[in-house]
């Protein structure tokens, strides 16, 4: 009873959160509740037993990332307001069409991957996977994930290289 | 119900009293230490040598003005210290103070909780306290304070990288990220690990003093280039809550330096048999001794070393103490396979 009302309480916040991101105009203010959103997300992992997971998001997107994003919020957005794009309504439609698109992909997942009923998280609060969190995550990472973690790897090697490439002219 | 609600409370309670009083402490013990370095007197009218110094300050913060800029973002203005001092003081959640002692009648363990990725949830705490930084000096709408964020915000990302590299190495050596368990390693191999790991303890000391912006690196409050840094326009309590964040991260680096490479709660060489004798000063004794320790050395340097230039800092950072980070991971792991 307990977890549900904090799963729901939880969730409200991170939809709320994710609602005043786009809604807000001052682009400070809306990375602030990217914050906050991450923040709630990491929540929503402790609630799930994923301590490990929690501290990760934490540090990585709250900590991390969005610190990156508030430099460069904070240096180009000064005091000037935010430019009309060439055509609002085809702005607009283009919103409508990711939007019904990640509505249909959530759908294809409902119909055919099927809701089931995975294992409850709240029963495993004793069990071994909540007490060696690091530990078990570190032996999939390693042995049955090992290509994807790789890629992933590879995939944000590559991403530096390029962004120093355009930030530096002349190496 | 009273061990799961009351017990918890009143240790938070106590914990928090005592870390704010310890940092109201601390900003006089650094007058006083800077005095004496400096052969001066230092507080000495309020109270007994100034040993009332503390209150006074808290009386004239609390009944000063409290200004806020005319043009200045009211509610980031406002969180902007709040965002400084809350991760700071919820760090000490995970700090084991003493091992478990019989109180009352009450087995009863001298620290909130010990989670099991202890380590790793105080250095993501940290690293949302950067926003208080950040945001207070962008919400001043003033260019001293925005100049100075900028510059303190860029040192800690920087820091935080080095000093994160440094912890790895000594998780490989404890094996295990749970506060409670690093310092329990430390007494099954019956050495602190400032002897297993010298250089992550020196890596790990001067990202230290980064992290908390202090002298030799208080690139952020550069009195002489940025007027005081990204709290110039901050006034009264406002102010006040800056200024004991960074004392109160002085105590949480302290505090994990402790517990990390000077063996916590333990008396040195925990396994020796001839030393036995040190056995009666009790643990958290021991635990407050070293944070003393480290927290002095804090206040030596200050009063010593002169401050860095900003692309020093940048440089020693990145060019200097992440590769020596990352070697010190790959020489542990070798050697840790190896042994």
């Amino acid at each position: 009873m307990g977890h549900a009302i904090a799963f729901y309480l939880i969730s409200a916040l991170i939809l709320g959160f994710a609602v005043l991101v786009v809604s807000t105009r001052n682009t400070v203010h809306a990375v602030l509740f990217l914050v906050l959103n991450f923040l709630a997300v990491a929540a929503l992992y402790v609630l799930l037993t994923a301590q490990f997971l929690a501290v990760i998001q934490v540090m990585v997107y709250a900590g991390g990332i969005v610190v990156l994003y508030l430099f460069v919020v904070m240096l180009v957005n000064l005091k000037r307001p935010p430019e009309d794009h060439s055509s609002p309504q085809r702005r607009g439609w283009l919103g409508v069409g990711l939007g019904a698109l990640v509505l249909a992909q959530l759908a294809a997942i409902l119909v055919w991957g099927g809701v089931g009923t995975p294992a409850d998280p709240y029963t495993m609060q004793n069990s071994d996977l909540a007490l060696n969190n690091v530990e078990r995550i570190g032996m999939l990472l390693y042995t049955d994930y090992l290509v994807p973690f790789e890629l992933a790897s590879m995939l944000l090697l590559v991403a530096m290289v390029g962004a120093i490439i355009l930030a530096k002219r002349e190496l | 119900m009273i061990d799961t609600y009351l017990i918890p409370l009143i240790k938070i309670l106590f914990v928090l009293n005592a870390t704010l009083i310890a940092v109201t402490y601390m900003v006089l013990l650094e007058r006083k230490v800077i005095a004496w370095v400096q052969v001066r007197l230092g507080p000495m009218r309020v109270g007994p040598y100034g040993i009332l110094q503390p209150i006074a300050d808290a009386v004239k913060l609390i009944l000063k003005e409290d200004i806020t800029p005319a043009r200045a973002d009211k509610w980031v203005f406002t969180a902007a210290p709040i965002i400084v001092m809350v991760p700071a003081l919820i760090t000490f959640a995970v700090i084991p103070f003493g091992g478990t002692v019989n109180l009352f009648g009450r087995e009863m363990p001298l620290y909130i909780t010990d989670i099991n990725v202890g380590l790793l949830y105080i250095v993501s705490v940290a690293s949302i306290g950067v926003y208080g930084i950040i945001l207070g000096g962008w919400a001043s709408n003033s260019k001293f304070p925005l100049l100075a964020s900028l510059r303190a915000s860029a040192q800690l990302i920087s820091y935080e990288v080095a000093v994160t590299m440094t912890l790895v190495s000594l998780i490989i050596t404890a094996g295990s990220l749970s506060m409670v368990k690093i310092v329990e390693a430390q007494l099954t191999s019956g050495l602190w690990f400032i002897f297993v790991q010298p250089v992550a303890f020196v890596l790990f000391f001067i990202g230290g003093l980064a992290e908390t912006n202090r002298a030799p690196f208080d690139m952020a409050e550069a009195e002489q280039e940025l007027t005081g840094g990204f709290h110039t326009e901050y006034s009264g309590m406002r102010f006040a809550l800056f200024f004991l964040a960074e004392y109160a991260n002085m105590i949480v680096v302290s505090s994990v330096a402790t517990t990390l490479f000077l063996g916590g709660w333990l008396r040195p060489f925990p396994n020796l048999e001839a030393l036995s004798f040190l056995g009666f000063v009790p643990g958290w004794m021991w635990f407050l001794l070293k944070t003393f320790v480290f927290l002095y050395i804090f206040l030596w340097v200050r009063a010593t070393l002169p401050r860095y230039r900003y692309d020093q800092l940048m440089r020693l950072g990145w060019k200097v103490l992440i590769p020596i980070a990352i070697a010190n991971v790959v020489v542990t792991g070798i050697v840790k396979v190896l042994l």
